[in-house]
């Protein structure tokens, strides 16, 4: 009784039903070919790394009652950069000059998350405003930087941070899950996850009890914007190209949605990582249904709105409660009698 | 708190209207207003920067104009319908000679084509229409035929697999939905296609006329179908993601799989020359000279047709190798 009641319990079940949806639509789920993992399995934990990145660093924000709505513009921003200076090499597959480049790109979107923090935790402008600013004007940004056309790369180096593998598994889900094992090591066996929560619980409170909580609401939009940079490097590898205009777009929402899947709370003081990583992979296995068993494109939408409802409906203590609160033997609808 | 949110919401909507207001003006470059007879005078509202295409759109109206000795008077709505109204009036008081322009949407122009035809100022539709049940409002309007790319693309393929037997599979990666583009190629497609009954669209979906989404959608159509013999994307991008999809499946795309797609911008070229698209169906964005002529025609008191077709061909890919070196686009 108590697994069902865990948090987790529900998305764990969905993502479970996605999966065994995919095993009897697909030709292989899970095989080995060519010497790494092959088949819709590995095709959605590679399709959900910059996902997975997004949401990790949306997840850390949203713990200290904040929002990043830029994480979009700058993933444009990373890979446009990226993209622009690969094609400039003189030989696109050095090994050096590319990771140098993805350094630069990385670098450029931690100062945009500076910005952000900056705005939210000096200038103290809303976050929800603060990032809408760079939502709005980074894309730009990364329009201008590639003059509004596609920017092809032919870097192989490159490419194998999205489509490679290493020791069979791909290298795009490898790279999340190295992010994810880092920030679950630096929040949950040092003392920075409980200021985070902390400084999501009360800013004031955590200030007067010594955290320098401006420090920490600044780290966190750093982070947010370095995590959303590295997922702009996956997601323009992985098509060779920096497209400026549709990079990330709408990513914000997604990432939202797989943080509160996985049960933190958007008003903060209360996040959990290990949600945050099955709600990213559970709407990238419903993305890859709602192609695998033939919905008509227009009921997509509509589609992927049933399974995210049923979802929240099912972590509302409330609902089950009203729900299924009837099948079970119900308490004494009178309280016991207490003795005057 | 609240006040602070109030002063940064102010903040927002003052840097908004900032923007909007630097597309929605014209470009202001001609000193020496409209009223002079000596030379034609067209206003044009683009719909934006968006896409290549679009800037190839925009180009190709601004060197014909110079070409053809027509003062442009160029303004970017940004996407932005209100914007474009915006020009539209602005175009009308300076009073130009034509206006032209490319719709954001479809609905909603009545009121301002109704201003531009009591100012007695002709409108030329370009590349998109817009819904008005009075057809007046307008003289005619240039572009593609979306149907008619689809039904060229459809046409290909039923020559390609003419007399053969045996089930051709085709999987189709649609347009933004709702898009006009997607739905007409589409129904062009399938309206050609069902002559053969060999011919069979087995999946179907949309991947948003971008790279990334061509290319997730096709791992899945190659994960969730036994076999593939064609693919036919609304727009080179989609293609292009998708030929990156079906070489990770360890296939050769233009080989084993045949892929048709439509719009031939370079990169698509470049693939097709490659060997690896096997067709492509034109939607030319270089409608400047045609513009200008009907521009021309117009302020010569003549009437052109109400629906002018975009001058466009179609590439296998033995012309694409001859025509890659004079893509501008």
């Amino acid at each position: 009784m108590t697994i069902v009641k865990h948090r987790l319990f529900w998305p764990s079940v969905i993502l479970v039903a996605l999966l065994v949806v995919n095993i009897f639509t697909a030709n292989q789920f899970i095989t080995v070919r060519d010497g790494h993992l092959f088949g819709v399995l590995p095709d959605i934990l590679r399709g959900s790394a910059p996902l997975l990145l997004v949401a990790l660093g949306m997840t850390l924000v949203i713990a200290t009652g904040g929002i990043d709505l830029s994480v979009g513009a700058v993933m444009a921003i990373s890979g446009a950069v990226a993209c622009l200076l690969i094609k400039d090499l003189s030989n696109q597959n050095s090994v050096g000059s590319v990771l140098l480049i993805m350094a630069i790109a990385i670098g450029a979107s931690l100062v945009l998350g500076l910005w952000n923090g900056t705005l939210v935790a000096v200038v103290g402008i809303q976050p929800i405003i603060a990032t809408l600013i760079l939502m709005v004007a980074g894309r730009g940004v990364a329009q201008l930087v590639t003059d509004g056309q596609i920017i092809n790369v032919q870097s192989s180096p490159y490419a194998t941070i999205a489509t490679g593998h290493f020791l069979a598994v791909p290298v795009a889900f490898l790279i999340a899950i190295a992010a994810v094992v880092l920030t679950v090591l630096l929040t949950r066996r040092t003392a920075l996850g409980l200021l985070l929560e902390s400084v999501g619980g009360s800013p004031t409170a955590s200030r007067l009890a010594g955290i320098r909580s401006r420090r920490i609401t600044i780290m966190v939009y750093v982070v947010s914007g370095g995590l959303a940079g590295l997922a702009g490097l996956i997601y323009s590898a992985n098509i060779k190209s920096a497209d400026s205009i549709s990079a990330g777009n709408l990513i914000e929402l997604d990432a939202i949605l797989a943080v509160v899947i996985g049960g933190t709370a958007l008003i903060g003081g209360r996040f959990s990582i290990a949600g945050t990583v099955i709600g990213a992979i559970l709407i990238q296995a419903l993305q890859v249904t709602v192609v695998a068993v033939g919905v008509p494109s227009k009921a997509t939408l509509l589609f992927k709105a049933v399974i995210v409802v049923a979802l929240c409906l099912s972590q509302s203590a409330t609902f089950r409660q009203k729900v299924f609160g009837r099948f079970r033997p119900s308490r004494p609808a009178v309280p016991a009698e207490v003795p005057a | 708190m609240l006040k602070r949110l109030s002063v940064a919401m102010v903040g927002a909507v003052l840097l908004g209207s900032a923007l909007a207001g630097c597309g929605g003006g014209d470009d202001s470059s001609s000193g020496s207003g409209s009223g002079s007879d000596d030379k034609i005078v067209l206003g044009f509202s683009q719909v934006g920067a968006e896409s290549g295409w679009r800037t190839a759109n925009t180009k190709s109206i601004q060197d014909s104009a110079k070409a053809a000795g027509i003062e442009l008077k160029f303004a970017d709505a940004q996407g932005k319908q209100e914007n474009q109204i915006s020009a539209i009036r602005s175009f009308i008081t300076q009073k130009v000679d034509v206006i032209a322009f490319s719709p954001v949407v479809t609905s909603g122009w009545d009121a301002v084509l109704k201003e531009a035809k009591d100012a007695n100022i002709p409108v030329i539709l370009t590349d998109r229409s817009v819904d008005s049940q009075d057809t007046s409002l307008y003289v005619s309007f240039l572009g593609s035929d979306f149907v008619e790319e689809g039904k060229k693309a459809g046409q290909w393929l039923v020559d390609q697999y003419k007399g053969k037997t045996g089930t051709v599979n085709i999987v189709e990666l649609q347009g933004t939905t709702g898009a006009a583009p997607a739905i007409d190629r589409q129904k062009g497609f399938a309206d050609t296609i069902a002559s053969d009954p060999n011919l069979k669209v087995v999946k179907s979906q949309t991947g948003d006329f971008t790279r990334a989404q061509g290319k997730t959608v096709m791992e899945t159509f190659l994960q969730s179908t036994p076999k593939i013999d064609v693919l036919y994307a609304h727009n080179d991008d989609m293609g292009l993601g998708a030929i990156e999809a079906i070489e990770a499946a360890g296939k050769k795309p233009g080989t084993d799989i045949k892929i048709i797609t439509v719009d031939a911008v370079k990169d698509g070229m470049t693939a097709l020359s490659e060997g690896k698209i096997n067709y492509i169906v034109e939607c030319s964005p270089l409608l400047g000279p045609q513009l200008m002529d009907i521009v021309k025609q117009v302020k010569d008191g003549g009437t052109p047709e109400k629906r002018i077709l975009t001058k466009e061909t179609t590439f296998t890919q033995e012309q694409a190798k001859t025509e890659l070196p004079n893509r501008q686009y």
